[in-house]
């Protein structure tokens, strides 16, 4: 099964749109109140970055099933400017904005597998997993 | 050209009857059922005539009555909840039975095309536009008012003790927000001489870092002015993502229910509630 939805991230208050999408197809997978927080806190975190530094983007949220595992899998992509150093954006309390750099770092605890992909100039694209266990 | 809109508009007057049947039956094929469902035929009846009468207004009214007229037109149907998309598609298949049922008994004789275009462009194009404009201004004026009731709605301070004041903070907080957040708090406490704020986030759908942060920066804030801050209706769920998204929250007092902080607060400033013995 491989349902998918999207929502485009222009305004802040897409950012709104595209957790209460999540959120609704978390529940729809089956997550309890714990793990739908979680997840749509993630989303929140990727959609602002994208708001922030990409200027514009997109969420896509996938139903996946991994071995028989039923899961969510959030992938948020721009063509912003990319990130030049990975490693350091990973770190907590790294900050390029003036918050609280607890962003990326943060979505990584959240969720159960999380991807960057970037290249200077041409954009990012994260993905993140959570499984229902 | 006067000439030409003066003949169509007679035409439409002479036939309106049955042009609105063709058109009503075309509009019944292309939309779903469904919309001519729910509207009372009444309803419907009504709005097509005056929908025809506009449609001749247009082609034969001073610009300033006819404005008049689309705009009451237009503030209707967006009260009856029709979709401009629909409404557009009425304008152009009106547009459509006319010509063809001119075009049937050759009223226009000979095919000048280009004035037919001339005319088609001069009539329904700046129709088009002010119903365009009308929505817009509708939906524009709906946003507004529906900007100023969050604003009203967002983040007042409500003096619950002597020194202890709440701000119950309810659904999303976007920067917009939150800079209302942080005013209202900080006037509110030099106003009502407030020691302790309490921050309700009860209501609030997501804790994410954005939202850690304003609230973090309102604390500081508050200090600054001489009050202490405290954190409360942190939900169970709320908690953890907290935890795991690792916001600091140490210089914060918190507590889960509104209810428990009150008590806390009044304890920071020497007091509390004793039931009383009659």
């Amino acid at each position: 099964m491989n349902l998918r939805s999207s929502v485009d991230i222009i305004t802040e208050w897409d950012i709104v749109a595209a957790r209460q999408l999540g959120r609704n197809e978390a529940k729809d997978v089956g997550f309890g109140t714990v793990d739908q927080a979680r997840i749509t806190t993630a989303i929140s975190e990727l959609a602002r970055n994208i708001y922030l530094y990409a200027g514009k983007g997109k969420i896509e949220i996938r139903q996946i099933t991994e071995g028989n595992l039923r899961g969510l899998l959030v992938i948020a992509s721009d063509k912003g400017p990319g990130i030049p150093d990975v490693r350091k954006v990973m770190e907590d309390g790294y900050t390029t904005s003036g918050g609280l750099g607890a962003g990326l770092p943060g979505v990584k605890r959240l969720m159960d597998d999380f991807k960057i992909e970037t290249v200077l100039g041409e954009g990012t694209t994260i993905s993140a997993t959570k499984l229902l266990r | 050209m006067e000439t030409m809109n003066k003949r169509i508009a007679t035409y439409i007057n002479d036939n309106i009857d049955e042009i609105l049947k063709n058109w009503r039956i075309k509009m019944e094929e292309e939309e779903d059922d469904r919309f001519f469902q729910i509207m009372s035929n009444n309803i419907i009846d009504n709005t097509v005539r005056e929908f025809g009468e506009l449609m001749v207004s247009s082609l034969t009214e001073e610009s300033s009555t006819y404005t008049a007229k689309l705009n009451e037109f237009s503030v209707q149907v967006v009260r009856y909840g029709w979709s401009i998309s629909f409404v557009l598609k009425a304008l152009t298949n009106f547009t459509e039975v006319v010509y063809e049922k001119m075009d049937e008994i050759e009223y226009l004789n000979e095919g000048d095309f280009q004035t037919h275009k001339e005319i088609l462009t001069n009539w329904i194009t700046p129709l088009n536009h002010s119903i365009v404009d009308a929505y817009s201004v509708v939906w524009e004026k709906t946003v507004s008012l529906q900007k100023i009731a969050l604003q009203e709605l967002s983040a007042s301070l409500i003096p619950v003790f002597e020194k202890i004041s709440v701000m119950p903070l309810v659904g999303t907080i976007d920067t917009e927000r939150a800079k209302l957040i942080m005013e209202n708090l900080l006037q509110g406490v030099v106003k009502h001489r407030a020691e302790v704020v309490l921050l309700d986030i009860t209501g609030v759908p997501v804790v994410d870092t954005m939202v850690a942060h304003h609230i973090i920066q309102a604390a500081d804030a508050v200090r600054l002015v001489g009050a202490k801050c405290m954190l409360v209706g942190i939900r169970p769920e709320i908690a953890q993502t907290i935890v795991t998204l690792g916001i600091n929250l140490n210089d914060f007092t918190t507590t889960s229910t509104l209810q428990k902080g009150v008590e806390q607060a009044l304890a920071m400033t020497n007091r509390a509630i004793v039931e009383v013995n009659a």
